[in-house]
This record gives C-alpha cells, structure tokens and sequence, in this order.
C-alpha cells in the first residue's frame, strides 16, 4: 500500500502538493525532527494534553464516585448532567475563548471539559454497580466512610473507571489539537493547520503522521499500566473465558 | 432401496493443539424409507459428529454416506438437520412465522403460498396463535416446536435430530415426545433421532443403534417391537419397555468391545 | 413521574433562577454571562427569523452526507471483511495505520484537497466515523453463531442468500451499535470542521458568535446544538426500534 503512495507520488507530479511521496514526508520528518521546530509543538501539545487529562481524571472520579455513592447527589444532578450530555464539547471552545482568551488556560480548560464526561459517566456507571454485599461487608468490619472508600468503592469500581479513563485518552487528544488549530499559535494542531496554509504538504503530512504515533504510544502505554495495576481483573476475565 | 445408507464411517479430527482425534470408529448402517430410528450412546461419543457428518455439513475421513443411492458431498437435498441448540438456530430476527416460512422459501415456495402452508405447519405442531412471536418470547419447548416446524416446511424425506428434547424439562419432553410420534405418523418422515436418554429412544423409535464410546462404533442394533401408536402410559408400563431399557442400561454402563 | 426526576428538575430550575439572578445583579460579569432570559429572547429571535435553523440545515446537510457515506461504504467493506479472512489481512494493516490519527487532525488534510467547500467537511466526517462503522461491522459479522450459518447450510441455502438473508441480520445489532457510536462523533466533527474551515454552519456561527462578542448569541447556538444532539439521539432510537424491533424487545427483556 506504501509502495502505491510512493509510486503515485512520483507519477502523478503535477499533485505533488497535494500528495507527496512518501520519501518527501519521511524526508521532511526527520528534518523537523532534528531541527528542533517540531519538538517546540510536540512538547507543548503533551504539555497540555497531561495537564488537561489527569485533572479530568481527578475531577471526574471524585466527582463521580460522589454521584455514584450519594442518591441525593445524583438526583438533584441528575438531570442538569442529561441536558449538557448531548451537546458536543467541543461547542465549548468559543466560551473558553471568551473567558479566558487564547492560550494555555483556555485550552486546558477546554480538554479538562470534554474529558471529564466520560470519566464521570463511567465512574457512576461503576459505583451504582457495586454490589451492596461489598460495602456491607465493609461496615461489618468496622470500617469508617473514608477506608470503605479507598479500600472498598474505588477498587471495585475500577473496571469502570478504567473504561472511563480509556475513552477520556482519545478526547483529550482530540480536544488539544482541535483547540490549537481553532484558536492557537503553537502546538502540533496548530502546526499541522500551519503547513496546510503555507502549501508545506509535507510538513503537514508529517506533522499528522507525529500526533498519530503519539495517540497511539499513549494508548500503549495506558495498556501497559493498565495490565500492571489491573492485574487481578485480568485474571478473572481469563478465568471465565476457559 | 434403503432411504439412507452409512458405509464404513469414520471421522476425526485435527485438534488445537495439533493431535487428531479419532471421533467416529467405523460405523455402517441402513435406514429404511419412513422408519424411526435412534442413536444411543453416552456423552461424548461423537453423536453429533455422526449426524452432522451424515447431514453433509462435516466430510467423512474414511467411508462414504449415500442418501436415495447418491453419495454425499455437501447438504444432500430433501435432508434436514435440527440442532441441539435449538434456540441458537432460530432466527431471532423473524417471528414465529417468519421462521417457519424460511424453512418453505428454501424450498423455492413463492410468498403468497408460502404464508398459507406455514401456518397449517404451525397449528400442526401445535403453536397456533403464537405466528406473530418473536422466538425470545416463547419457552424452550415451543422453541423447539418452531425449530421442528421450520425443518419440515422444508418437506425433507430425512429429519436428522441432535437430542432436541435434551435441555427440556420433563413434563415438556414427554408432550413433544407425542407431538412428535403424531407428526411423523402423519408426514411418514424418516427420521434419525439422538438422545442420550434411553427411555425416550425405546419409546419413539422402530430400532435403536447402541454406540459405544470414542471412538465411536454401533455395539448392538436392536429393534423395538412395541405397537404403534404409542402411549405414554400403556406403553411405557409394558414389561418389556422396562427390560429393554435395563438391557440397554447394562451394555452402555459396560460396553464391550465389538 | 418518578421522585428521582422531580428533585433534579427542581434543582435545575433553581440553578436557572440563579443564572438569571447572577447575571442580572452582576454577580457575574455579564458579558461574559448573560442573563437567561436574554440568551433566551435571542434563542427565540434567530429561530423565528429562520436564521438558526438555516445554519442548522446546513451543517446537517454535511453531516448527513458524510455519515451516510460512511455507513454506505464501510458496512459493505466491513461485510466483506467480515467474511474473508484474506482480505481481512490485506485491509487490516491500512486500516490499522490509519485507524490511531485523531480525525480533527485530518482537517488540514482535506483543507488541502477540498478547500472550504462543503466536499471538505463530508470528507472529514466520512473519515471519523469510518473505524466505529467498520470495526463494529467486521465484529458483527464474524460473530454471527456458527449454528446460524450451518442452519443455512442444511436448507441449502447458496451462499449470496445467505450473506443476505442470515449473515446481514444477526450482525445488524452490532452494525446498528456501529451506526450509534459514530452519530456523537458526526456531530463533533461536523462543528469542529467548520469552526476551523468554513463560512456557515452552526459551528461557525458560534465561534462567529464568539468573535463579534455576540455573547448571548453565542450561548443560544450553544443550547441549539445541544438541542440537534438530543432530538439526533432520538430520532436514532426511533429508527433502531422500527427497524430492528425483534432485537429492541430481546434488550429490554435482558435488562428487566
């Protein structure tokens, strides 16, 4: 299939700005690499993108377990969260833009908003699910609220979580580059918009080719920390598979 | 010329891990137009192996099947294979009537006529009213009327059957038992039935085949001589049902070798 | 109406109470925040002038035809996929390569082919909700029970008929998940690519919006756009039900 992008690319040479061949991009690749441009991008866009995932991820499943554990909780929020639900995050960028100009702050904000919905649906989702039996089994043992949290919901609950959080890893990424190419003058979403607009192909090409090897070394290595620390449920998966 | 005719079957398979299994020995065997004939043997023995291999879903490794004197190779026409897992094989997209019609359209049966047949199929098995269920909403039994309906819309001269009463609870079984017995009376069918349920074979069937474990082999082939039709009662209190079913008891418990 | 419901309702409606009282008192820096029941007049004004749903009708036009393009082209693919494991093989290292790139990143892309005519935004949309059509269509189909396929083969069925008549069927619900999973992701997409290339549609009009610091402006096509998702939400709901009734009534069956 490369061979074909390669020998399209060489054939077709009145195109070559819109597809060029593959030695062009890998070519220009490697010369952005080594010419530290790109790498300026990179470490903002992953800058951004840790910062915004992990404060979703905290808020989104404190604030769940909270929905999750406490009926009147999610009673009383219940329907505002049915209203927001439908709406797609990324119609929020305008307003960030708004409240907090283009930057950092906004893009942040942006990422943490659209992450946190499936880690907050999903942690409810988990909490709701645990069986009575466990936290009772809790309270037989004496044990107060905050250990039948941490020792009991969180863990039980983490299947869920985990879920969550594995959806969140797209969207954020998603979210940074979208940001960046709305309203940004760095980052690799801006970068790829950059090139596209000074007719660079390569360097877009490139650019695209950069952020697909990153969303996809950080589902790597999610799954990675995901099969250490959820070893236990692995287990139990293969066990009821034989 | 016998309907069906098993020559030296043998079959086995290639395993995961690489070792072959010899699942059916050798087995041969002749089945009249009409008749009503049973496999019995304990579990494992490759029951299903022999019916699907009959069917022309699986080929022979060694020896050869021939339905109406032709050699099987592929889904031989005018046979039909019910499946154990009956609720599985139903087509749960269908209603009740949808599926019975299925069986009929295969058949090359044009709509109009088609909806007319399949519902005289239905009352005849017993299910009528129920057209226009969808297969989740009925229990097993009237799942496996279904089934049993869908195959003879096809109008097969051969119904093979893979323990179809098996996963039915008692009572159930005993009514299809009847349903059955009357609908073979009726269609003049042959049938091939497995169960591992010895009074059951003895009860419907005009001979039993005995097999013995993997791999598989016909021990004994005995006939049964009850009057038709049979009563779940009368029949089943005879001295010889419960003599024939000990008999049949003690050699598969103990098989001997042939 | 459930008990549940009436105390989050309540909460809502006292937290709007809040928004109008915030604003009006400016608690809140009212540019930035508007009082409800402006956003709301404006919300009435731009429906009746037709200027909403006229960005509305726009956007969906693209979303409609990159999101059936989509279903088109990869339920097939995905069939055929399903089916043959060589091609399966073939495919798959493509689709692999291709399936990690985040879709909005592919804007530039089709800026660069399209331009910032309509073709740009059916294209990026057709490429985003390609993987979940796809790969729910591929699982789907090789899913289907083995019993199903050789009940098909013991009434003899020839092998066109039953790709139709057993194999297409029992994977619809998983198809149908395929479908459903890619509707939230039209919808994103379709705002995203005219936020960053376009001239009309409702998500430039809310970035628009943004820019010419119509603020009220900007919330109402905000509440719109929630508004397509729900009404988008279930109108899916109604075609699942209508089309695939036999599967709708085994799923409540299953949850009760």
């Amino acid at each position: 299939m490369l061979l074909l992008w390669e020998l399209g690319g060489r054939a077709v040479t009145e195109y070559r700005l819109f597809l060029p061949s593959i030695i062009e991009v890998m070519g220009a690749g490697v010369q952005l690499l080594f010419s530290g441009d790109v790498a300026r991008h990179f470490l903002v866009t992953l800058e951004r993108f840790l910062t915004g995932y992990l404060i979703a991820a905290a808020l989104g499943a404190s604030l769940g377990v909270a929905l999750g554990y406490f009926r009147l909780l999610h009673d009383l929020l219940g329907t505002v969260v049915e209203l927001l639900r439908p709406m797609p995050s990324v119609a929020i960028i305008p307003v960030a833009i708004l409240m907090l100009g283009i930057g950092d702050a906004m893009i942040v904000a942006v990422t943490v908003y659209a992450s946190v919905w499936p880690i907050l649906i999903n942690t409810v989702d988990g909490v709701r699910h645990i069986e009575g039996a466990l936290v009772d089994t809790g309270r037989t043992f004496g044990l107060n609220r905050r250990r039948i949290l941490w020792q009991i919901i969180l863990p039980a609950a983490s299947p869920y979580i985990v879920t969550g959080l594995r959806i969140a890893l797209s969207i954020a990424l998603i979210l940074v580059t979208t940001a960046e190419m709305v309203a940004g003058s760095k980052g690799l979403g801006f970068f790829i918009l950059d090139q596209e607009r000074s007719m660079n192909s390569s360097n877009m090409y490139a650019g695209v080719l950069i952020v697909a090897v990153l969303g996809y070394a950080l589902n790597r290595l999610f799954v990675a920390i995901e099969a250490r620390v959820m070893r236990w449920q692995h287990g139990m998966l293969n066990r009821e598979a034989v | 010329m016998p309907i069906l005719e098993v020559q030296g079957l043998s079959k086995s398979y290639r395993q995961a891990g690489g070792e072959v299994t010899l699942a059916i020995g050798s087995i041969s065997c002749r089945v009249e137009r009409s008749e009503f004939v049973s496999f019995v043997g304990p579990s494992g023995c490759g029951k299903t192996t022999l019916l699907m291999t009959i069917a022309g879903l699986l080929s022979p490794s060694a020896g050869r099947i021939l339905v109406n004197g032709q050699e099987v190779d592929g889904p031989p026409r005018g046979l039909v294979l019910l499946f154990q897992e009956y609720n599985k094989s139903l087509f749960a997209w269908r209603t009740v009537l949808g599926n019975v019609r299925f069986g009929l359209e295969a058949r090359g049966v044009h709509a109009a006529e088609a909806a007319e047949r399949a519902r005289a199929l239905i009352e005849l098995v017993g299910l009528a009213g129920f057209e226009r269920h969808y297969p989740w909403e009925l229990s097993g039994g009237m799942q496996q009327r279904v089934a049993i309906a869908r195959a003879l819309a096809y109008e097969p001269e051969v119904l093979l059957m893979d323990e179809p009463f098996g996963s039915l609870d008692a009572l159930t079984r005993l009514e299809l038992e009847d349903t059955l017995l009357r609908l073979w009376a009726e269609l003049k069918t042959t049938i091939i039935f497995i169960t591992h349920d010895i009074e059951e074979a003895i009860y419907l069937s005009d001979r039993i085949w005995l097999l013995s474990r993997r791999p598989s082999e016909i021990v004994e082939e005995l006939p049964i001589d009850f009057p038709r039709p049979r009563h779940q009662v009368a029949t089943r209190a005879d001295a010889g049902f419960m003599a024939l079913r000990n008999t049949i008891y003690r050699r598969i418990s103990n098989p001997v070798a042939s | 109406m459930r008990p549940e419901k009436l105390s989050g309702i309540g909460f809502l409606f006292i937290a709007l109470g809040l928004w109008e009282f915030a604003a009006r008192k400016e608690l809140v820096n009212p540019l930035l925040v508007p009082p409800l029941s402006r956003i709301v007049a404006v919300f009435w004004d731009l429906f009746s002038t037709g200027e909403m749903p006229l960005q509305i009708a726009v956007s969906m036009k693209r979303a409609a035809l990159g999101y059936g393009l989509a279903g088109a082209v990869f339920i097939s693919l995905g069939i055929v996929m399903g089916l043959s494991r060589p091609i399966h093989r073939a495919l798959e290292v493509i689709v692999e390569m291709l399936r990690p790139v985040p879709p909005p990143v592919v804007i530039p892309v089709a800026l660069l082919f399209f331009g910032l005519e309509d073709e740009m935004k059916v294209f990026v949309i057709f490429f985003s909700c390609a993987w979940p059509i796809l790969l729910n269509t591929i699982d789907g189909v090789r899913r289907v029970d083995p019993v199903l396929l050789n009940t098909a083969r013991t009434f003899r069925l020839r092998r066109l008929k039953t790709i139709w008549q057993v194999v297409l069927p029992a994977a619809s619900p998983q198809i149908m998940t395929g479908l459903r999973v890619s509707l939230p992701i039209m919808l994103i997409l379709v705002v995203i690519s005219e936020m960053v290339g376009s001239t009309d549609g409702i998500g430039y009009f809310i970035l628009d919006s943004q820019r010419r610091f119509r603020v009220a402006q900007m919330y109402a096509g905000m509440a719109a756009l929630a508004i397509l998702g729900y009404t988008l939400n279930q109108f899916f709901n109604l075609l699942h039900r209508r089309l695939l009734s036999w599967h709708w009534g085994m799923m409540r069956r299953n949850l009760e």
